[in-house]
């Protein structure tokens, strides 16, 4: 059975609808890409993973981990090992990234009955973290991506991710506006957080990210719903082909002649 | 989608609770007979009677001020008792001999006055209705030779001081409020700091209003004398009653030559149920006079009462004084503030600093409302405000006074102020990260507040911030 199975996925965002019947099994162990043009519906499909409550779900079923995940709250999701890495990371003005992080650590380990860790234990995992990420330990003191630059922000995404340990990581456009320097360290990040009892969906417009962040599985995703799903070489054939090859119907021509 | 930011501001009230005890308590009503009565009941001596005299016949020819931003159907100041205390059968000789109910009374509230469970590092005065029922640490202090005390025992013990002292900042013609509070003040708490002696533990008093319909009308004197250094907290509690009460305090603060005086407040009067019934009126006077080189600063929490209307300001009289006001004011469901602060710059080289966090929920209703003046002399004056508002929901609201005037042209005065809104961004951003909704919400507002906290003394820090996230809890679901 695989960690997340999405049947004929329906969503809206107030009248529109963005996701017309979206259908993705996800295993664990696997790395997934959903490749899309803009408004395809990638984020809404990231947005409604986590349980944004500004998406509403209106038809289709999401299994996850054997649980009924449209079922669960969103921090519910998060403690059960949902991470969403935010394509806008949002900015916590006076909240230092350390007490923050601490806190999150400690609800996601008291829902599975472990003990929480003090702040002198929490520094310990966060030096090892930290390095893995090449960010510069006085990041803990500043507040929550206030003030923080556009990398600084995404890379502060793969420290939460790297710190909670998510089984299912969804990464939301997170190579958006990084120079090549900062999308190594991401994709690095991704890469060394892969276990094979963990899954990550990449979600992303261009195929740059994905020559550093090598999927098992790439998924075309126009107009809410997967059109195309494919290994690696799919992700290379849409970046020489364009979108319009699987959007317009010109598949079969496309391979015929 | 906004519905998720509605309801995280209704955890019951905790201390709404009522002790019984045997009170002697004056009938309703005010009139010179009732001053005087007060006066008796405390053996106070002739110039303290004279002095509440002239207050009340002043009182009798002001009117209660309009202008704050808040609204309330009028006060019958006849039906109000303005003397209430609990019966005691002989006089105490210690703080073990109180009665047990009070001594419970103060248990429940976390303020454990018994010698052996006092919190440590800190001396407490409690304050019950309108009487001081004891105060811990008395001994300890006074090796230091500093006095802590009733202000009533005050007044019998060092009259001399407190004539010297006592409306001195707050004169009793000061306004409505305060020429009230003067005319029937009962207790309060008096703290005198000889010179150059650093206090070393801090002081508090803690103020609960337990029987009905009675004002409570306590009045503190803190006096620093030069070089002397003093940290002083006081916390607020009082049942829960459908009708509202009348609190009317005044507090002092008198900072002599290089002298610093802390004064903090934790305020959690009841504020009245989610639809406005009941609730304290808090009116309240703090003052405080800077001499040369001296430093006084507010901090307050004012999270209770159904109205504030306070403004804890500072004289800075002498040269190179400094004032600060750091304050968090929240309101929710019904409730309304209009607080801020004065600071009046009359000595050379003054400084001043104001930080003010409000944050409105429900359809409760917050103004700021502040005065930096510099009056010519003060060459060099400096001045720095910042004024943040924060709304949860779209039902409250959020205002802002300040007035400033100048009349010396080497003055530098900055006002910043800013306005945010609880985002449902930022909640579903910490939910996702496995946190519930009152948690982030707690999170959220005490970083927004960090600039207060952090003035507080470290425990009552932890106090105010549990505090919030209480009062905030249901303002969003």
């Amino acid at each position: 059975m695989p960690l997340l199975e999405i049947n004929g996925l329906r969503a809206n965002v107030g009248d529109k609808e963005i996701l017309k019947g979206l259908d993705l099994a996800v295993g664990a162990g696997e790395i997934h890409a959903v490749m899309g043009p803009n408004g395809s519906g990638k984020s809404t499909l990231a947005q409604v993973l986590a349980g944004n409550p500004a998406y509403e779900v209106t038809g289709g079923t999401v299994t996850y981990d054997g649980r009924d995940l449209l079922e669960m709250q969103p921090e519910e999701r998060a403690q059960q090992g949902i991470f969403l890495a935010f394509q806008y990371p949002v900015e916590i003005p006076g909240v230092s990234n350390a007490y923050f992080l601490r806190a999150a650590y400690n609800e996601i380990r008291k829902a599975h009955g472990e003990d929480e860790v003090d702040p002198l234990e929490f520094a310990d995992i966060m030096d090892e973290k930290l390095a893995l990420v090449d960010m510069d330990p006085s990041m803990l003191n500043r507040s929550v991506n206030t003030g923080f630059s556009g990398g600084e922000k995404k890379r502060n995404e793969i420290l939460q991710m790297a710190v909670l340990q998510p089984k299912l990581g969804i990464l939301d456009e997170t190579d958006s506006g990084l120079d090549i320097d900062a999308l190594r360290i991401v994709a690095d990040g991704v890469n060394t957080l892969k276990r094979p009892d963990n899954a990550t969906i990449v979600v992303t417009h261009y195929q740059r990210l994905l020559n550093y962040i090598v999927p098992d599985f790439v998924h075309v995703l126009a107009n809410g719903r997967i059109l195309k799903s494919g290994g690696k070489d799919l992700a290379l054939e849409l970046e020489e082909k364009g979108y319009d090859w699987v959007t317009s119907g010109h598949v079969s021509m496309g391979a015929g002649a | 989608m906004s519905s998720s930011i509605e309801s995280l501001i209704s955890r019951e009230y905790q201390h709404g609770f009522v002790t019984e005890i045997e009170a002697d308590t004056l009938p309703p009503g005010l009139s010179e007979e009732i001053v005087r009565a007060i006066s008796g009941k405390k053996n106070e001596p002739p110039f303290m009677l004279e002095w509440r005299l002239k207050a009340y016949r002043r009182w009798l020819s002001m009117k209660e001020p309009h202008w704050p931003n808040v609204t309330y159907g009028p006060i019958d100041y006849q039906a109000v008792s303005y003397y209430s205390a609990p019966k005691t059968k002989k006089p105490l000789g210690s703080i073990d001999e109180v009665d047990p109910e009070l001594l419970a009374t103060y248990a429940k509230l976390g303020i454990p006055l018994n010698e052996q469970k006092m919190l440590a590092g800190v001396a407490v005065d409690a304050i019950f209705d309108s009487v001081s029922v004891g105060t811990t640490m008395r001994e300890e202090l006074s090796k230091h030779g500093i006095i802590f005390c009733s202000l009533g025992e005050a007044i019998r013990e060092y009259p001399a001081l407190v004539e010297k002292y006592l409306g001195s900042v707050v004169p009793y013609s000061d306004n409505f409020f305060a020429a009230l509070n003067s005319a029937v003040f009962s207790d309060g708490s008096f703290v005198y700091v000889p010179k150059g002696v650093r206090c070393p533990i801090e002081l508090s008093t803690y103020f609960r209003i337990n029987s009905a319909d009675t004002g409570q009308f306590e009045r503190t004197l803190i006096i620093a004398d030069e070089g002397a250094y003093v940290s002083y907290l006081e916390g607020c509690t009082a049942p829960k009653r459908s009708t509202n009460q009348l609190h009317a305090a005044v507090v002092e603060l008198v900072a002599l030559k290089g002298a610093t005086v802390k004064y903090s407040t934790v305020q959690n009067w009841y504020a009245g149920d989610k639809e406005g019934r009941g609730g304290i009126y808090n009116f309240v006077t703090k003052r405080g006079k800077a001499a040369e080189n001296a430093k006084i600063s507010w901090t307050q929490v004012e999270t209770g009462s159904a109205i504030t209307w306070k403004y804890p300001s500072v004289i800075l009289l002498g040269d190179n004084s400094v004032g600060e006001f750091y304050s968090v004011a929240v309101v929710n469901n019904h409730q309304q503030a209009d607080t801020g602060t004065k600071m009046i710059h009359i000595g050379r080289n003054t400084k001043s600093t104001i930080v003010s966090k409000g944050i409105s929920a429900g359809q409760g209703n917050n103004s700021y409302r502040g005065r930096v003046q510099v009056l010519p002399k003060a060459t060099g004056a400096r001045n720095y405000t910042q004024c943040d508002s924060m709304l949860v929901g779209n039902r409250c609201g959020a205002h802002t006074f300040p007035y400033i005037e100048v009349g010396n042209n080497s003055a530098i005065v900055e006002h910043e102020a800013s306005t945010s809104k609880i985002g449902e961004d930022q909640i579903f951003y910490l939910k996702q990260r496995g946190l519930s909704a009152e948690q982030a919400v707690s999170m959220i507002v005490s970083g927004f507040c960090k600039e207060v906290f952090k003035e507080l003394p470290m425990e009552f820090a932890l106090e105010a911030q549990a505090l919030l996230g209480i009062t905030l809890e249901g303002s969003v679901g």
